[in-house]
């Protein structure tokens, strides 16, 4: 089979998603109204962050106009049973408060009502009873003996806590010449998308069964917890995603105790119903990272080689532990090691309940927070030892010769040249000529730091590593689990036109434009000739339960499944060509939007008759050939297996890379940092779309870069939450971005046909350290926790002047 | 209810509406036109944005009846997919939107700004964009956009 001559892919194709969404064409899950008779829900929600529930008094507000129903928790958990996780403690965590609320935000009553107003105007008068309780939000304060427990069943506020061993730290930390030890806090933060969250659920009878509409990214191993929680088969939860949505950076996964919640209340309503987040709602009660209190200690050589590390991960859920946490700390966990030979790690995780919003999904999804220990131990390192901060690392890479490495603890990394992707940071940096800078700045009295990160990016999960989280002997008692299973169909109708189904549920990464790239290439057409969908619909696409929109699956492992489905449909386009033209198969080569015989222009048959035989003359065909054209291929790869007994796992099919590097200037005054460079440096494999991925590059470090400087969702003492607003959730705009070099260095996966690496966490995992890295280095302090608001590097300067 | 007379797109339309409905629910709910995003709710983040008599004004607040006899241009009156105006294409050509959610606002707001001023300077471009949120990280292409659009007809 004969691909264009120029391939699609890796052409900058222009995007198909931009002529809606530059014209306000594009449908979101706000814009739809799927059925008629749609009523409106909006939430009471806890003013408190930890307080019994005496009384709920709803007398009032259902004599508000326009008013149908007002639902408590006592009512949802009479039909609904508690989202479950992969921890074992005693927590119970309905979508809706019962007997207690656990932070501010949580959702006390469901008013449903004619119009948003009128559901917000009965609320107002449901009279709660609260008898408040003592809060904590610290995790460090929250595991002390005498703070309050958030879940009386499970006798502290610990819900989580394993110790792991990889090698032989404790020899390799007795035999080192420096151990080096580390402790900080990383700020709660969130990506926020700027659409809300989004729902419309309805449940009809004979047979009992919902359909929800929303903006929910998956991964949809959730829709069977949403299913066992409504009480339903699989098959009578009916989720269908919206065709656009407005970002969502891992935080959509969250949506889901909504969908329960609302299809509940259809349910015990009788009605359709819609609920849209607003901004408050989703600062305060939707999903965010977790705030962490980690502690790190390294074991060094003098010449600056990393012996050992010890990771003590202290992670901050929230009022409950909410699938698929504890995720978040064991999606770095296979890969431990960074971008480092190191074969000596211990780790012990331990999850926290506090009285703050429950965590998630979020852009690098754990990355940013393992990231900020090792890397900052890195350049700590290096400057005690007198090392420069580029070869310290450079020294302890794995060497190119190691690749496909396994880690320590079990992630298989598949290719890379860490050395030379270093020196072209260098290069594209300047790094000689920015460290003269920074000699002649001291000189001068200014405050001048250079700070640079290394890390692998994960991409393509396995869903078996948060089973991690489980002893080997509980694993094996729960039964196997490994994969991260991708769907993709290829469809051609009776007029020859292509259609492909996704389910990878993107929020604005262009998948319908690289999917038709991809296509076009094995059909031999033009990508413009191939409608692509991504509105997934359990109900009547393929999904499996790793499917949606996380782990940068589209590059790494979507795409196969895709490319298998293609080639199937290639292979019988062929064959029925062959049989048109009464040659051999092997004679026939797809290009130019038909099939012909290969290198004679003058056989050429377009692709709408190929098609059109299996559908209009299906007894013409080759016997061996059934009528029609459509495919679906389910792909796994093999290497995503269970937990070995040793708690190795193969975490993810592909280990990209990103190096950073930042300069910055302080302003000894007023604290201010002007960041002099930043340049990155990514090996994403394959680039399939170089729009897209430099979109997704640039993207990245937009994030990376609020998460350093300005983001945090905070709480006072007292468990009161303060960033309600994008006034106090500072967001970075076009003035606070600064210029962003990047550039590829390529080693092409071998874990999928087309050589492309997963990507798209990027640099949101490690601009976050590497300017904390810069601030430090030209501040010459070794503690300092994000962000690096004015105050806090103001007061940094201050400290420094007392020394 | 009252009934208020306005412009809407190039066309007069008399709307009716519960007093004190914020204009993006009756721009949105009541006469279809989807395309202009609620985002906060509070003018901080610009998803909202609609020209009102040529000035990019937030939606989200401002109550309709305040908007007697104005004339208002929403994403949707700028430009459609076989028409899109000098704006859409370059932000298209420069590949300035993501997950487009604060696109149109980005769209509208830029398109007041050069319907004054075709050459504006940098510092009234960060002005403009400072209302607006972008949480894919947008900015330096809608930068590069406006930069294109520089000293360009607009209403070519």
């Amino acid at each position: 089979m004969t691909r264009n001559k120029e391939p699609w892919i890796g052409q900058a194709v222009p995007r198909v998603e931009d002529a809606a969404l530059l014209s306000g064409n594009a449908r979101y899950i706000d814009d739809l109204s799927p059925v008629p008779g749609i009523k409106h829900v909006c939430f009471l929600r806890s003013p408190y962050p930890h307080a019994k529930l005496i009384d709920i008094d709803i007398s009032a507000a259902l004599k508000m106009p326009g008013v149908y129903s007002i639902l408590t928790g006592d009512d949802i958990s009479a039909i609904t049973d508690p989202l479950v996780s992969a921890i074992r403690a005693p927590v119970t965590y309905y979508p809706i408060a019962v007997e207690k609320v656990r932070y501010v935000g949580e959702p006390v009553a469901l008013v449903i009502a004619d119009d948003r107003y009128l559901a917000e105007d009965a609320a107002e008068v449901i009279n709660v009873t609260y008898n408040e309780l003592s809060a904590v939000v610290d995790p460090l304060e929250a595991i002390k003996a005498m703070a309050p427990p958030l879940h009386e069943k499970v006798g502290s506020n610990v819900l989580h806590d394993r110790q792991f061993v990889y090698g032989d730290p404790d020899n390799a930390f007795a035999e080192a010449d420096h151990v080096i030890k580390l402790n900080w806090r990383y700020p709660k933060q969130s990506a926020t998308p700027m659409e809300t969250f989004g729902v419309i659920a309805q449940f009809e009878r004979q047979p009992d069964r919902y359909t929800v509409w929303s903006n929910f990214q998956g991964p949809y191993i959730l829709q069977p917890i949403m299913a066992r929680a409504l009480r339903v088969s699989g098959n009578f939860l009916r989720l269908i995603s919206a065709p656009f949505s407005g970002g969502s950076f891992g935080l959509k996964q969250s949506i889901y105790p909504y969908i329960v919640l609302l299809a509940a209340a259809s349910r015990i309503s009788g009605l359709p119903l819609k609920w849209t987040e607003d901004r408050l709602e989703h600062l305060m009660a939707s999903s965010s990272a977790a705030d962490r209190a980690d502690e790190l200690e390294a074991a060094f050589a003098s010449d600056g080689t990393l012996l050992g590390l010890r990771f003590k991960n202290c992670v901050n859920v929230g009022a409950y532990v909410r699938a698929p946490e504890p995720a978040s700390v064991y999606r770095m966990h296979a890969a431990s090691n960074g971008c480092y030979a190191v074969k000596n790690i211990s780790i012990q995780n331990t999850l926290v309940s506090t009285n703050k919003m429950p965590v998630g999904l979020n852009r690098g999804y754990g990355g940013p927070q393992f990231y900020y220990g090792l890397e900052r131990m890195m350049d700590l390192t290096a400057r005690k030892l007198n090392i420069d901060t580029a070869e310290i690392r450079r020294k302890n890479f794995i060497p190119k010769d190691q690749f496909p490495f396994h880690a320590p603890a079990g992630a298989i990394y598949d290719s890379g040249n860490y050395s030379e992707a270093l020196d072209l940071l260098l290069k594209l940096s300047n790094y000689e000529n920015i460290k003269q800078r920074r000699k002649q700045a001291r000189a001068a009295g200014k405050l001048f730091g250079i700070g640079m990160g290394a890390g692998v990016e994960p991409s393509g999960s396995n869903m078996a590593y948060v089973t991690l989280a489980q002893t080997a002997e509980e694993r094996k008692r729960a039964g196997g689990r490994s994969g991260g299973t991708a769907v993709a169909s290829v469809t051609i109708d009776p007029s020859g036109a292509v259609s492909v189904n996704l389910d990878s549920t993107p929020a604005g990464q262009g998948h319908q434009t690289v999917a038709a790239q991809i296509v076009a290439d094995i059909l031999g057409l033009s990508p413009s000739k191939i409608n692509v969908n991504t509105a997934l619909d359990t109900g009547t696409g393929g999904w499996s339960l790793a499917s949606g929109n996380y782990s940068n699956r589209f590059s790494s492992i979507v795409i196969t499944s895709l490319t298998r489905s293609a080639e199937k449909i290639a292979m019988k386009l062929i064959k029925i060509a062959a049989n048109i033209l009464e040659v051999a198969t092997e004679d026939i080569e797809l290009v130019g939007g038909g099939a012909r015989v290969v290198g004679i222009p003058d056989t050429a048959i377009p692709i709408e008759r190929v098609a059109a035989a299996a559908h209009w003359d299906p007894v013409s065909l080759p016997t061996d050939l059934e009528p029609g054209l459509s495919d679906i291929a389910y792909y796994n790869p093999d290497v995503l297996a269970s937990p070995d007994k040793e708690d190795r796992v193969a975490s993810a099919l592909t280990f990209g890379y990103i190096f950073d590097l930042a300069a910055v200037e302080i302003d000894p005054a007023t604290g201010r940092v002007t960041v002099d460079r930043y340049a990155s440096v990514h090996d994403v494999g394959r680039v399939l779309n170089p729009i897209i991925v430099e979109g997704q590059i640039r993207g990245g470090f937009a994030h990376g870069f609020g998460a350093a400087m300005f983001e945090e969702l905070s709480y006072d003492d007292n468990g009161n939450f303060l960033s309600g607003s994008f006034a106090d959730y500072l967001c970075p705009n076009a003035s606070d971005l600064p210029h962003l070099e990047f550039a590829h260095y390529r080693t092409d996966t071998p874990t999928n046909p087309l050589g492309s690496k997963g990507m798209g966490d990027g640099s949101s995992m490690l601009t976050p350290v590497v300017m904390a890295n810069a601030v430090a280095d030209a501040l010459g302090c070794e503690q300092i926790d994000l962000p690096l608001t004015l105050n806090k590097v103001w007061k940094l300067i201050q400290e420094r002047k007392i020394k | 209810m009252k009934t208020i007379e306005i412009v809407l797109n190039g066309m007069n339309r008399s709307v009716s509406s519960e007093e004190g409905t914020p204009l993006i629910y009756v721009l949105r709910n009541d006469l279809g036109l989807t395309g202009t995003k609620l985002g906060c709710g509070l003018e901080q983040c610009g998803a909202c944005m609609v020209l009102v008599n040529g000035e990019p004004t937030f939606s989200c607040v401002r109550t309709v009846e305040e908007f007697e006899g104005c004339v208002i241009e929403t994403i949707e009156g700028l430009g459609n997919p076989e028409q899109p105006s000098l704006i859409q294409k370059v932000f298209a050509e420069e590949n300035a939107a993501q997950c487009g959610y604060c696109t149109a606002g980005v769209i509208v707001s830029i398109s007041g700004l050069f319907a004054k001023n075709p050459r504006p300077t940098d510092k009234q471009v960060k002005e403009v964009l400072c209302r607006h949120l972008c949480r894919c990280g947008s900015h330096p292409r809608i930068l590069a956009a406006i930069e294109k659009l520089r000293g360009q007809k607009l209403d070519e």
